[in-house]
């Protein structure tokens, strides 16, 4: 069978660049064909992907030697336009490529481009709105649909086109888990019912393989560094030596000192054969150290029985009672729309509740403005662009500072020790704009941290980074957490970051809090996901496939474990 | 400072939310040519009668609008008055005679004919908002942008208009988001504060809400071309309506009437209905 | 004129709903109605000084037309000069070299010579004449008012409109020369 895709010692470079992004490229894709393309931030998946769709050299001017075929056409001959009959993109950025005013239009966008008459529009619309399973939603407009919806929206505006070869781009990102399971297991049906090529991008690589993948391709720094079978990869060192998470279950088994092999089919945990390293796990797990974890400190902030809406009679929050005390990293999960960050703003002080009280050190604050709220709570939004004013990073730092009169040589040693801590300090003299979204993150941090509040609420810290950025913004918070007693609130829909970093996970759904337990319970208790669409870790698998009888301990204790690696890695390397 | 809520279309059984978007929008503008030119005081209550009608018939409610017409009535309040501060005899000089009513103080006296031409002024508030409210509350904004380029205008211009408010509403969001941020972190807008520091912080709000939206564009147009948006002459619509025949019976008769209105208004060389005479 | 591309298009369509939203946010100045500050002079500057004259023009004439339908009805003599400051600041987009980074003084100086001249025609000449000939109000209120307006929309324009060019520019017109500092 001839390739549909086919890079040939492809080279590329970027026309604002001095040196090449991909160097000498060699890769085929056959017709039908899934594949999974992952790398650290920064390593060409984005760029490898717009010369396929003709982005590259349309939209971002830049050469290249060597050769590249898809679908019969060369890309850069055939424009965007004419890539766009061979190539559906998904974006990573749903939102933003949901561009019509209504569902319905959105799915037509393409066919009106294309002139196609209205009856056959609303024809094939309505044949791709069942497709991707949108059809109660055709006339909503994009504010009224959550996440998940939005991702098929955008998946069956790709569609409408007859495309051979879909094209996604972090498909996964700011989904919530049980959303992101859908979205994997829709590309497959479509796959079934529509003979195309897939190609997905994505750092969440454990969530992809939840079906079957053909072929994972590994890049860095522009180089391909390995294109093999998922169950040959997932056995050897490679990942983890790019930076890139495994599936939990495969860490957990090489902490075990299991020697896994092809024949083991570690694609899915489900279907793995375990049995013969099940010895071993279990033995691992009895001598794993007992991790404790029990804060007995004073309640910083507590809120009892508080009940919100925004509009009458469909109320967002119901008797919502947590206390978080001092010094904790709790986290606070929930499906898209269960009222995380409603919750947050009613601490905030952005919204009033309707009933209900909430304490800081034990003082009713319902009477604080949200300035006099902001002395004490720092939130930190998901997008660091939404916060960030000034140009310079010093400015942005001492901006908070400045408002409240602080005087100029004050602010500047206080800014100093504040980027000092995040790491950011070499830096001070930089515009924002010269940094990683990871280090525009941290500035926001910083801005925060610069006026000492108690307790810091972070909304999604690690949506669409990769691991090894999660990891840095994830530790540096532990550090701060550590070294000045700072409490932590954080939102997510990561339940790795949630199991590895945080004490506490609070759970809400449906507006009222169904858990408030360790994430190793939460993400062990099967119904309790489901009620609350989060994922089962696979940890969980593992353990009780491996015959141990507390796979909520089995979890903890490989967090624990993992903790302690961590940390033993990372002293003295240079952030 | 403050922010107002939206007008927002609401879909409803009634003939009027069945007409198409264009011929609303060319009823709405024929109106408000009309009434803006016309000082015919029987031309401006048949038209208050008529805007009115549309707006019940439209079956609106009064919530929909509440806010924005007290904030139209403050704001014709302080219109007149300030007409009559700097020009207390513009309706004498209109009208062409003075008839006191009685003196006020300094160099302002009441006039008949002053108050006659500041109610003419009100009344044309009363004919031409509740249209614009019928309009905003029936008309779904798609159809709307669809049906500009049937008309003639350039369908760049029309998908324009289509984004702006696809994205009206995502940027209210946003910038109440970043608004709260901003004065979490101790950044007042009160009203205490110099102005020029008040206008520098206002910057601070908008720069983020406008770098976001920067890079928004360049999302946006990407994924516009790569769905093949703007390769061919002309372009389909999913949502456009064709015009029935209820459309052209309210072309029909807004030009008919808008013609009427004219000629009325100006037959004897003077749009000022004149009851002084 | 120039065929819009479809990155002009979409800074219309953004652009236009932005102008919208920013345009809710007012800071008075006194109490004769339409002379209040608008921040979203700022923007509409910004956007025609990055994009250029005809997206200048729509977004003025296509923002204010939706703001108006929001606020009850459309007023002619308001409506039409907003097409005017964006078109003027547009018309010397070239000179202005946001993109390269290089917006200093000179640039500065351009940007507020045009932004000046096209406020003066919108607010001192179009919209008070347009006032008289239309709503036949009174000549010494509506000229009075203009000048209050194109006080109030040269302020805005000059500082939040550089302000924000300014931030721009330092952003597109990438840094070189970084080096850490210990
Ligand atoms: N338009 C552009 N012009 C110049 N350089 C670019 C452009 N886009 C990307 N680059 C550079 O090319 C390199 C690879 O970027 P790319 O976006 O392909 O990475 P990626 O693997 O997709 O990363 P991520 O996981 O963060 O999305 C980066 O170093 C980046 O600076
Ligand atoms: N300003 C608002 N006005 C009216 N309803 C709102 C508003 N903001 C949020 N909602 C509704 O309140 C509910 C909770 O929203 P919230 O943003 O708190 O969810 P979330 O848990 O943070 O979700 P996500 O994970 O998607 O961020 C949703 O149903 C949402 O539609
Ligand atoms: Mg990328
Ligand atoms: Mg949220």
């Amino acid at each position: 069978m001839d390739p549909i895709i086919e890079f040939r010692d492809f080279t590329f470079q970027y026309k604002s660049q001095t040196e090449p992004t991909l160097h000498n490229i060699n890769l085929s894709i056959l017709p039908g064909e899934k594949i999974l393309i992952a790398g650290p931030s920064g390593s060409g998946k984005s760029t490898l992907a717009h010369c396929i769709n003709a982005l590259i050299p349309a939209a971002h001017p830049g050469s290249y030697t060597g050769t590249l075929t898809v679908g019969g056409a060369v890309p850069k001959d055939a424009g965007v336009f004419g890539m766009s009959k061979i190539v559906g993109t998904v974006l990573q950025d749903t939102n933003g490529q949901f561009i019509g005013l209504s569902v319905g239009e959105d799915l037509a966008f393409a066919l009106e481009n294309d002139a196609v008459v209205q009856d056959e529009m609303k024809a094939r619309v309505s044949e791709i709105a069942d497709i991707v399973n949108v059809r109660k939603f055709l006339h909503h407009a994009p504010d009224e649909l959550s996440g998940g919806q939005k991702q098929r929206v955008a998946m069956g505006g790709v569609l409408v086109d007859d495309v051979k070869i879909l094209l996604f781009d972090e498909p996964l990102a700011n989904l919530d888990p049980a959303t992101g399971k859908k979205t994997i297991a829709l590309i497959d049906e479509i796959m079934k019912a529509k003979d195309v090529t897939v190609i997905i991008i994505e750092h969440r690589l454990e969530d992809v393989l939840y079906r079957d993948v053909d072929r994972i391709v590994v890049v860095n720094d522009g180089r391909i560094v390995a294109d093999m079978k998922p169950d040959e990869l997932l056995c050897t060192d490679i990942l983890s030596g790019q930076g890139i998470r495994e599936p939990l279950y495969v860490t957990a088994m090489k902490y075990a000192g299991a020697d896994i092999t092809p024949e083991d089919r570690p694609q899915h945990i489900e279907t793995m054969e375990v049995a013969r390293h099940a010895g071993k796990v279990r033995k691992w797990f009895e001598n794993a150290p007992v991790p404790a974890h029990v804060n007995d400190q004073a309640p910083v902030l507590e809120v009892k029985d508080v009940s919100f809406a925004y509009n009458a009679g469909e109320p967002v929050l119901e008797n919502v009672s947590l206390t978080l005390r001092k010094g904790e990293m709790v986290s606070l999960v929930g499906r898209n729309g269960a009222g995380k960050s409603t919750l947050s703003s009613l601490i905030c002080g952005f919204y009033k509740p309707d009933r209900g009280e909430m304490f800081l050190n034990g003082q009713d604050i319902s009477r604080l403005s949200i300035k006099e709220r902001g002395e004490h709570v720092g939130y930190v939004m998901q997008a660091p662009t939404q916060m960030i004013s000034k140009p310079m990073i010093m400015e942005e730092v001492g901006l908070g500072l400045q408002v409240r009169g602080v005087p100029e040589e004050e602010i500047k040693e206080r800014a100093g020790e504040v980027l000092k801590i995040c790491g950011l300090y070499p830096f001070r003299n930089w515009p924002v704009s010269a940094l990683s979204y990871g280090q525009k993150k941290r500035v926001t941090i910083a801005s925060i941290l610069i006026m000492n509040p108690e307790i810091i609420i972070l909304d999604e810290p690690t949506a669409g980074q990769d691991y090894r950025h999660y990891t840095e913004i994830m530790e540096f918070l532990r550090e701060i957490n550590r070294k000045t007693g700072i409490t932590i609130l954080m939102i997510t829909h990561d339940m790795h970051l949630m199991l590895e970093y945080t004490d506490r996970a609070i759970v809400l759904a449906d507006g009222k809090i169904l858990a408030d337990e360790t994430p190793a319970q939460v993400l062990t208790d099967e119904a309790l996901c489901d009620s609350a669409d989060l994922k089962k870790t696979s940890l969980y698998d593992l353990a009780v496939r491996c015959g141990i009888e507390d796979p909520s301990e089995f979890a903890d204790r490989f967090i624990a474990y993992e903790r302690a690696a961590k940390r033993g890695a990372g002293e003295g390397a240079d952030r | 400072m403050k922010i107002r809520t939206f007008l927002t279309y609401e879909p409803q059984d009634t003939w009027i939310h069945d007409l198409s978007g264009v011929t609303k929008f060319i009823f709405f503008i024929a109106w408000s040519v009309v009434c803006g030119l016309t000082y015919d005081t029987r031309v401006l209550a048949v038209m208050i009668l008529i805007s009115m009608s549309v707006l019940y018939m439209s079956k609106a409610r009064w919530s929909q609008f509440s806010i924005v017409v007290k904030v139209l009535a403050i704001f014709m309040v302080l219109n007149i008055i300030t007409i009559f501060l700097f020009s207390p005899y513009q309706g004498c000089l209109i009208y062409g005679s003075r008839t006191d009513i009685c003196h006020l103080f300094g160099k302002y006296t009441l006039t008949k004919e002053h108050l006659f031409y500041s109610l003419n002024i009100m009344i044309k508030y009363f004919a031409i908002v509740p249209t614009a409210f019928m309009f905003m509350t029936s008309t779904a904004p798609n159809e709307f942008a669809a049906s500009l380029n049937k008309i003639g205008l350039s369908y760049n211009i029309a998908y324009s208009i289509s984004l702006a408010l696809r994205y009206i509403p995502d940027l209210q969001g946003e910038f109440r988001r970043i608004r709260n941020a901003q004065e979490a972190r101790g950044i007042e807008m009160s009203a205490k504060a110099k102005l020029m520091d008040r206008i520098k912080r206002m910057a601070s709000i908008i720069s983020p809400l406008l770098f976001t939206s920067m890079e928004r564009i360049d999302v946006v147009s990407n994924a516009m071309e790569l769905r093949g948006f703007g390769k061919k002459k002309k372009r389909t619509w999913y949502a456009a309506k064709p015009l029935k025949r209820n459309d052209w019976l309210v072309i029909a008769f807004t030009v008919v009437f808008a013609a009427a209105a004219l000629i009325i208004t100006y037959h004897d060389g003077n749009r000022f209905y004149n009851p002084f005479v | 004129m120039k065929k819009l591309g479809v990155r002009e298009v979409v800074a219309i369509g953004i652009g236009t709903a932005l102008f919208v939203v920013v345009g809710f946010v007012s800071i008075p100045l006194g109490f004769v109605p339409n002379t209040d500050l608008y921040p979203k002079m700022g923007i509409l500057g910004f956007f025609a000084a990055l994009f250029g004259p005809v997206v200048g023009l729509a977004i003025g004439l296509i923002g204010d037309l939706i703001s108006s339908l929001i606020g009850g009805g459309i007023w002619w003599s308001w409506l039409i000069p907003m097409g005017v400051p964006g078109l003027c600041i547009g018309l010397f987009a070239s000179k202005y070299h946001i993109e390269d980074g290089t917006f200093g003084t000179k640039e500065i100086v351009t940007f507020n010579i045009a932004q000046v001249i096209g406020n003066a025609i919108a607010w001192i000449f179009l919209a008070p004449v347009l006032d008289i000939i239309i709503y036949a109000e009174p000549a010494n209120k509506v000229f009075f008012q203009g000048i209050w307006a194109f006080i109030g929309n040269i302020i805005c324009t000059a500082i939040i409109g550089t302000l924000l060019i300014l931030a721009y520019s330092k952003i597109a017109g990438r840094s070189t020369g970084l080096k850490k500092e210990d």
